[in-house]
């Protein structure tokens, strides 16, 4: 081995690869048929239950589980994909922590709810392995929608519409479907291609057709494809990344973390990625905390989350912030870059602590540095590449009901549109809400 | 997916999951809400006859047995049929089954054991246009004590002849409802068919005091510190049930006298293992008291699950399948061996199958100093009680001999099959033919 954990800069192969190999496995390993049989055991089977009502696709979980219970996955799984198609992706990425399990009435009783997420997983998975398609479409309707992009949003929208019938093509400027599946989750809660392979299973239905390399703005645009399709559905996510307006902030080895993680997630070989040995993360959401464990799982020396605010006002959930604590990262709350450091290349970042006055977040005049070689912006993405003319509110595009935008034929949904939190559940939650919009306004008139 | 649509005496449901006559079915606001869950049918509680309804006590009225973690093993209850009158009901039932017309919709009765009695409410209940009748032969306390109920079902004479009124005043199914209060469930059914009933179900409720109370020294369900018999159900009272629907099953008067099967049914498998022991279908009182009438939507996807991966297309193609499979003791092969094997990957080390043999059984489990538990062939009888104990699933399996092998326990040959009929020990063994 070249490098080491101490090796100075930004260096490749800091520990050995099979070191590497195990940090990048699953984060919650798969469970087997008796963890399944206890876990599914404790599940109270609620009335109209308060986990159900948390999720945002409103999978039927106390069904699922039972069906668990009574050793059908392959049952369970189809109760989970009628409501959400991308269940085994959002099984294994959901925030459980601030979704299903934080309304698990064993969470309130005894802090430990039914572990939901990991038993979604199991049965997906079952299911998945029987390589069989488990929806056929209603017949053609000769209708035709395009999606514009092949995120979780995008597809689940896209097969929905094949589902009722309709033919869709899903085009997507990235060489490869998945969205942010593919190229933004942790490595370590979605591995072995698993997004790949979830896409390949959803096209299935048929009626998909998904062109990548095609991008809105770039010889596609929305006049042409709205001439061109009975719909449109927006998928396309929050293209563009903040800007840190520190200064020095164009030195090299400042970078957007969700390249970092883009490329972490497109790499064939770990070995390969090179990583600083002291790493400085600006930002408090799961970019953050992804961008901030990853580093430290490659082999950085030392890896720190500045956030400007306090814990309790932090993106990522208290699980997310446990997780990054347990690896090493070290989290500092109430301090914001002024500037970085270095003769060229980076080396150090200046910090200022930070209050609140008055609900204005200032900086105290009070400094410090960090060693940093690397400094990972993850202070939120925005919306790029909206078409013209189309309404926008607060940077997302404007919808009303399941997705309808200001302009007649044309729906959005995901992060690029307006509600809901940022996640891959919501993003499926509102293809498919569209998808179903969609179906009963071509069909009704 | 399979093709649940099941065909019970004539009466079509779409699905085999009936909900038994008690508390879910006593009125129209629960049977509607169960039809809409999905139940493919209902026996309407048990109505009796004209005139003041009867009185239940205030409460409690059930007891119960939980696991560990508090899931509910067994019910009881104390409680009577329909306190609601007879008017109400029928009328209700009425509105229900025009509402419902591909639900099977079933009347529970039980009236004085006199003629005049059975002719009295049987056209009444014809006016609903009910898709049959179920004569309550069963429930254990309370009614018994005036005559009817249990006190009816106990006697084969009098299912006979109450089934006989019923077949003569009624046009449609007659379905008796045994008792398992009895000690050989065959002789009601045997008295049912020769009454001409067209199906027997069962069980109704078993006799028990579910527990007693140190405090005040009375039963639980306590009313005003005493406490009387309940009726037993829930999954604790499966095993019983399953024994019972076989005898009848296999039992030659009676073999393919439909039967509609309960007791302890919760979910897709109970459905199933009861059907195959002979079942037309199945009926569930205890799960949707425990979990609601949504439990029924796990019953429908399992059972249809199951059937595609057996490749069965109607329920018909599994129904009484596993009848011939139950014999007497007698016929069983006594060539037939079996040794335990502890699979040391998966075994914990607990140890509790070691204390179960060395303590209470054939002494056939050794433990090392370093807790690794290995059977001694020379031991073991195959009782299967380490089996049973052990936590893990699968870790200890009973591996069958092959044929010709030497059984180190008894150092003979494993042989063809041959049973205790023709046994050497046994003093009225009749040689086997040369
Ligand atoms: C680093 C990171 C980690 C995350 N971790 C989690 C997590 O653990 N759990 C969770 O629930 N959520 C997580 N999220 C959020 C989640 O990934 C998103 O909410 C979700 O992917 C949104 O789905 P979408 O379909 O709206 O957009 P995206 O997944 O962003 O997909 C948009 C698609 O549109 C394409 N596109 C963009 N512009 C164009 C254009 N002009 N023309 C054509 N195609 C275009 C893109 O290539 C992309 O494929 C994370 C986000 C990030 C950035
Ligand atoms: C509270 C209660 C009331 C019951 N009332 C009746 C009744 O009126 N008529 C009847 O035939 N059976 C009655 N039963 C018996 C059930 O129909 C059924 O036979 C028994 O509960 C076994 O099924 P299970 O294990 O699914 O509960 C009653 C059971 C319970 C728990
Ligand atoms: S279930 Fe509880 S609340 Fe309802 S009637 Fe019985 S005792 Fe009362």
């Amino acid at each position: 081995m070249t490098h080491n954990p101490r090796t100075i800069g930004i260096a490749a192969g800091r520990i050995a690869p099979g070191e590497l190999a195990d940090n990048f496995s699953d984060l919650h390993p798969p469970l087997d048929w008796h963890e399944a049989r206890v876990q599914a055991d404790r599940c109270y089977f609620c009335h109209d239950a308060p986990c159900m009502e948390a999720c945002p696709t409103s999978i039927d979980i106390p069904l699922f589980i039972r069906q668990i219970a009574t050793d059908t996955p392959e049952a369970a799984a189809k109760t989970i994909f009628d409501q959400n198609i991308l269940g085994g992706m959002c099984a294994r990425v959901c925030p459980t922590e601030t979704l299903c399990e934080e309304a698990c009435v064993r969470e309130a009783a005894e802090g430990k709810p039914v572990r939901i997420g990991e038993l979604q997983r199991y049965a997906t998975d079952r299911l998945m392995a029987k390589d069989v398609h488990p929806y056929t479409r209603a017949a053609v309707t000769g209708k035709r929608v395009a999606v514009v992009g092949a995120g979780p949003a995008g597809l689940s929208c896209a097969h929905r519409l094949a589902m009722k019938g309709h033919d869709v093509v899903v085009y997507d400027a990235r060489p490869k479907p998945g969205g942010l599946n593919e190229y933004g989750i942790a490595a370590y809660k979605s591995t072995d291609d698993f997004a790949q392979a979830e896409v390949d299973w959803l096209l299935k239905i048929g009626g998909i057709t998904i062109e990548t390399g095609k991008k809105l703005g770039e010889g596609l645009s929305l006049d042409a494809l709205t001439a061109d399709y009975d719909a449109v559905f927006l998928a396309i996510g929050l293209g563009g990344v903040n800007a840190l307006s520190a200064e020095g902030n164009d030195r090299a080895g400042v970078e957007d973390a969700i390249s970092f993680i883009a490329d972490l997630r497109q790499a064939t070989d770990l070995t390969s990625l090179p990583v600083g040995r002291n790493v400085v993360v600006i930002g408090g959401g799961m970019t953050a905390v992804d961008a901030a464990v990853q580093s430290k799982l490659l082999g950085a020396e030392s890896v720190t989350i500045a956030y400007r605010r306090g814990a309790d006002r932090m993106g990522a959930s208290k699980f997310e912030q446990d997780l990054a604590a347990s690896h090493g990262v070290r989290i500092l709350f109430n301090v914001m870059p002024v500037a970085v450091h270095g003769n060229g290349a980076a080396t150090e970042i200046e910090l200022e602590y930070t209050e609140d006055r008055d609900g204005r977040l200032t900086g105290t005049g009070e400094t410090f540095r960090l060693a940093a070689d690397q400094v990972f912006r993850a202070i939120g993405q925005t919306l790029t590449d909206a078409p013209e003319g189309i309404e926008i509110v607060g940077g997302k595009i404007a919808v009303n009901g399941a997705g309808r935008t200001s302009l007649a034929g044309v729906w959005a949904g995901g992060d690029c549109a307006q509600g809901g939190e940022d996640l891959t559940v919501t993003a499926v939650a509102e293809g498919r809400d569209a998808a179903e919009d969609i179906h009963a306004t071509l069909m009704g008139g | 997916m399979a093709d649940l649509t099941t065909d019970f005496l004539g009466i079509k449901s779409p699905n085999p999951f009936w909900l038994a006559s008690a508390p879910p079915t006593d009125k129209e606001y629960n049977v509607r809400r169960a039809f809409e869950a999905g139940w493919g049918g209902v026996v309407w509680k048990t109505l009796g006859a004209e005139g003041p309804p009867v009185v239940n006590v205030n409460g409690p009225r059930y007891g119960a047995i939980w696991g560990a973690d508090r899931r509910l093993l067994g019910l009881n209850n104390i409680e009577l049929i329909t306190d609601r009158p007879l008017e109400v009901n029928l009328e209700e039932m009425a509105r229900v089954k025009a509402d419902y017309p591909d639900r099977a919709l079933i009347a529970s009765l039980m009236v004085p054991c006199d003629e005049a009695s059975w002719k009295a409410i049987l056209p009444r209940v014809a006016e609903t246009n009910a898709d049959g009748i179920e004569l309550n032969f069963g429930c254990p306390h309370g009614m018994a004590e005036r005559g009817m109920g249990s006190a009816v079902g106990q006697v084969p004479e009098y299912i006979e002849m109450v089934t006989r009124w019923c077949k003569q005043y009624y046009d449609r199914p007659v379905i008796v409802k045994l008792t398992p209060n009895i000690t050989d469930i065959r002789r009601p059914a045997e008295a049912a068919k020769n009454g001409g009933a067209d199906a027997v179900s069962l069980i109704n409720t078993i006799n028990s005091i579910t527990s007693v109370n140190l405090d005040t020294f009375s039963p639980e369900p306590m009313i005003d510190g005493k406490g009387t018999h309940g009726g037993y159900c829930g999954p604790a009272v499966k095993p019983i049930a399953l024994n019972m629907i076989a005898e009848i099953a296999r039992n030659p008067e009676t073999h393919g006298l439909p039967i509609s099967g309960i007791g302890g049914v919760t979910t897709w498998r109970d459905a199933a293992e009861f059907m195959v022991m002979g079942c037309g279908n199945v009926q569930v009182c205890t799960a949707a008291m425990t979990y609601g009438f949504k439990v029924v939507q796990e019953m429908i996807s399992g059972l249809s699950q199951w059937m595609d991966e057996k490749g069965y297309a109607s329920t018909d193609e599994f129904i009484g399948k596993g009848v011939p499979n139950v014999t007497d003791w007698q016929f069983l092969n006594l060539n037939y061996v079996t040794k335990a094997k502890i699979d040391q990957d998966a075994c914990i080390k607990c140890g509790r199958c070691y204390a179960a043999c060395e303590d209470t059984s054939h002494q056939a489990i050794a433990m090392s100093e370093d807790r690794r538990f290995e059977v001694i062939d020379e031991e073991c009888v195959a009782c299967n009680l380490c089996v049973n104990v052990c936590p893990v699933e699968d870790c200890i399996t009973m591996v069958e001999m092959d044929k010709g092998s030497v059984d180190p326990r008894t150092g003979r040959e494993v042989g063809d099959y041959a049973n205790w009929t023709t046994h050497p020990n046994n003093p009225s063994s009749v040689p086997a033919a040369e």
